[in-house]
């Protein structure tokens, strides 16, 4: 290279590198039908969860997986998710960060290649171009044309295609976020809210401009996950090896009987770079634009059944198999390789989250009590000489019902209830309020204690629902009396 | 490459093209690369923006101001159509607020609520000097949180005081009362004021009956109870407080009394009315009704339990 030349004379190499278009041929084998079905299942997915509907009775809304942002909710089937329980989404996010990890250190960048979705819609958006333009050989031949009108005619007409999945891809989003047959409804009359629209032109963009245009450069370019997956691959992760010390020296099966020595099993027919999807060779070794999605491998199987040499010349492989391998010594069995103190750590971690997170579903509270005391006047001397508190109570009822509660203070000898909607006349030692189904119903109460008892102490406000199910919330507060007052009462007593 | 002190105009690096700065340390030399295009014509855009921005918008600090620019712009401007664009916001609210009786708010509870914050806004900009931020007032300053009211606690009684305001001069429905100042005009004497204290001490639970409360009780009946009442009642028809219960707007103990029956208090509040609008004004006294305290009026008292019952 020039960065090499002691003399510098030649200039430097451009950093810049214009991209050479991919075409890749069609294949067919186990691989590729792993791909299409998990292609099949996440597009599926994607399309047609917000379309799921799950009745939660007439207070809640009945689709199963909502973001409700307007309320600040988020259902996901039989789960109902408040802000404050954000916790069970970031523990699920921790979980799919290890989940990654996990799957990373085992099968390589199975992520990349099959799951994640610029894979996914870079397959569908490739699919189109070999439907419309043909295959590999046709696309090379139509990029290669100059510009006619049956060339643009054809281009218009599939960059049409890309933009009608690009819309119904980008259209698909919003409604996670919103009733989806009422949105949909309401998005071709033109009366949806401008987000909507504003969400699908974006998203329409970025997955025909993404999908269609930019691909492979995604994964090599732009996304920082395949560095960070390099990091997490170790010697035991398997990853699309070519095995070079099976196929080199290669040759055409033409070369091999004029050569002096044997050639390798390679018989050079670049069927693996021509199905590769992002247009790399395997065979120059590990790299970052290989996104393990494994169609070189079913290409190559072809290719060595067609000239009767055994499978898996390119194979999934780690790193410490390949060097047995070279030694001669046969490849370690997938459960050995599996079953490794890392893997095992990772899934520990991973599921042990996962347990938690379930055990904090089970076990959390659906209705909860917090208490703001008045401070400005911390207490009012009323004329009677009893002395009044007032308190600002939080009731949160999570539930799909409405619950009524009982309210009492607990440890106020001689108090007497009554809230702003109440006559003071009304007063009692427990008051009942009524909080509507899922909502937080914000109670001023007044805690009215004679003044033979009226000095500053402890209590508790406790909250109990009349529907006997559950167990009552209680919180620990504060009465507040005038301090001379309760000197007397001390020097009564 | 070559580098001539002479002429450091331009030396051009042979190896990328680009001249050189022309400073050289230990024989490393630096490349005078241009600013990238881009960067430049932004950095030009941001200088035409700018000339444009000083013409239109205030810019230019000066002695006393700044530059006005054409277009007129200034922050108090945008205050002032934010605050017209709230009133306008407002004021079918308002109008609603005005259009229902007092008394029938209770009814609406959105209203209400609007008229609480509303009168509660308007407390905190006019009310807090004396009442307190809370309104739990001070000495001479009634407590608005409580349950014993000088001139009435109900919410046309509660109105009436905020509209026209107590001891104003010139106002003919003002809350008007005057206790003499029985001390300082030579209606009592020293020790008598010592005897009609003690008696009022006894009045409020405070003191034992004694000797001193004895001979005020005399004094007390002929003085005080025309406004006071027999029993320290109080009459709030002429504001006069109660002396029976727990609650002294001058303090409660022999001093303070003391000073009160011998100088005498006549606290005042202003008129509202020509200060606030009709509607602040109610807002206000929906918000001092509902902060605890707060009376049915008399004639609805019976029908008004059973409503707040059933709201329950």
């Amino acid at each position: 290279m020039n960065m090499m030349d002691p003399n510098m004379t030649a200039a430097p190499p451009s950093l810049y590198a214009k991209r050479t278009a991919v075409f890749p041929r069609k294949i067919d084998g186990p691989f590729r039908r792993f791909k299409w079905l998990v292609m099949a299942l996440c597009l599926a997915v994607y399309w047609g969860t917000p379309w799921i509907r799950w009745d939660r009775g007439p207070h809640a809304p009945g689709q199963a997986v909502l973001v409700d942002l307007a309320h600040r909710r988020f259902y996901m089937f039989a789960i109902e998710i408040w802000p404050q329980e954000f916790y069970f989404v970031a523990g699920m996010l921790i979980m799919a960060g290890i989940g990654l990890f996990l799957v990373t250190s085992a099968v390589g960048r199975a992520w990349c290649g099959y799951a994640c979705p610029q894979t996914v819609w870079t397959d569908l958006y490739q699919h189109v171009d070999r439907l419309i333009d043909g295959d590999r050989n046709a696309q090379l031949r139509l990029n290669a044309a100059p510009w006619s009108p049956a060339k643009f005619a054809r281009r218009m007409f599939k960059w049409g295609v890309y933009l009608g999945i690009a819309f119904v891809t980008g259209g698909a989003w919003i409604f996670y976020f919103a009733d989806a047959p009422t949105l949909q409804r309401e998005f071709w009359t033109g009366t949806a809210a401008p987000v909507a629209y504003a969400s699908t032109g974006i998203l329409t963009f970025t997955t025909f401009w993404l999908g269609g245009f930019m691909r492979e450069q995604v994964c090599i370019y732009m996304c920082p996950w395949p560095r960070i997956q390099t990091a997490m691959l170790d010697e035991n992760s398997l990853t699309v090896t070519y095995k070079h010390w099976r196929g080199e020296p290669r040759g055409s099966l033409k070369e091999a009987k004029g050569a002096a020595s044997p050639l390798g099993d390679c018989i050079d027919c670049k069927q693996c770079v021509a199905v590769c999807p992002t247009g790399i060779d395997i065979r120059e070794g590990p790299q970052i634009g290989c996104i393990t999605c494994a169609l070189c491998v079913d290409a190559c199987d072809r290719a060595m059944a067609s000239v009767g040499r055994p499978r898996g010349l390119i194979d999934y492989c780690t790193l410490i198999d390949s060097e047995r391998e070279i030694k001669g010594e046969p490849a370690r069995p997938v459960r050995k390789v599996l079953l490794r103190p890392r893997l095992i750590a990772y899934f520990a971690v991973w599921g042990g989250i996962g347990l938690a997170l379930l055990f904090m579903l089970g076990t959390r509270e659906r209705l909860t009590l917090s208490v703001a005391r008045e401070r400005n006047p911390e207490f009012v001397q009323l004329s009677g000489g009893a002395v009044r508190n007032a308190f600002t109570l939080a009731l949160r009822n999570m539930e799909d019902r409405p619950r009524t509660l009982r309210i009492a203070a607990e440890g106020l000898p001689g108090a007497a209830l009554y809230t702003d909607e109440m006559a003071p006349g009304a007063a009692q030692g427990t008051i009942h309020v009524t909080v509507p189904a899922d909502s937080t119903a914000k109670v001023r109460l007044y805690a009215v204690v004679p003044a033979a008892h009226a000095r500053q102490q402890d209590f508790t406000l406790q909250a109990t629902p009349l529907d006997h199910e559950g167990h009552a919330v209680r919180r620990e507060t504060h009465f507040a009396a005038p301090e001379s007052e309760h000197e007397e009462h001390e020097e009564h007593e | 490459m070559t580098h001539d002190k002479t002429h450091p105009a331009k030396v051009i690096d042979s190896a990328t093209g680009t001249a050189m700065v022309g400073h050289e340390w230990d024989g490393i030399e630096e490349l005078d690369t241009p600013l990238p295009r881009w960067w430049l014509w932004t950095f030009y855009a941001t200088i035409a923006f700018s000339l444009v921005y000083v013409v239109l918008y205030p810019a230019i600090p000066m002695l006393h101001s700044a530059s006005t620019g054409t277009l007129g712009w200034t922050s108090r401007g945008v205050l002032a159509d934010d605050i017209a664009h709230e009133k306008v916001e407002h004021q079918a609210i308002r109008n609603a607020i005005a259009a229902t009786p007092i008394e029938a708010l209770a009814a609406n509870p959105a209203l209400q609520r609007a008229a609480i914050e509303g009168g509660h806004a308007a407390f905190k900009v006019n009310c807090v000097q004396c009442h307190g931020s809370g309104a739990a007032g001070g000495k001479g300053y009634p407590n608005l949180n409580d349950d014993d009211w000088l001139w009435g606690g109900d919410l046309s009684a509660i109105q009436q005081t905020l509209v026209n305001g107590i001891r104003q001069p010139g106002n003919d429905a003002t809350r008007s009362s005057l206790m003499p100042s029985f001390g300082k005009d030579g209606i009592l004497t020293g020790a008598q004021v010592q005897d009609v204290v003690s008696h009022v001490r006894v009045l409020s639970q405070q003191d034992p009956a004694n000797a001193s409360s004895a001979r005020g009780a005399q004094l007390y009946a002929d003085n005080c109870a025309v406004c006071h009442g027999a029993n320290g009642e109080g009459n709030r028809g002429v504001g006069a407080p109660k002396l029976s219960d727990k609650i002294w707007l001058y303090g409660g103990d022999r001093a303070s009394l003391v000073n009160t029956v011998t100088n005498a208090h006549a606290g005042v509040m202003p008129a509202w009315t020509g200060r606030l609008d009709p509607v602040t004004i109610k807002m206000l006294a929906v918000y001092v009704h509902s902060l605890g305290g707060g009376e049915a009026a008399p004639a609805l008292a019976a029908p008004a339990a059973p409503a707040a019952g059933a709201a329950q």
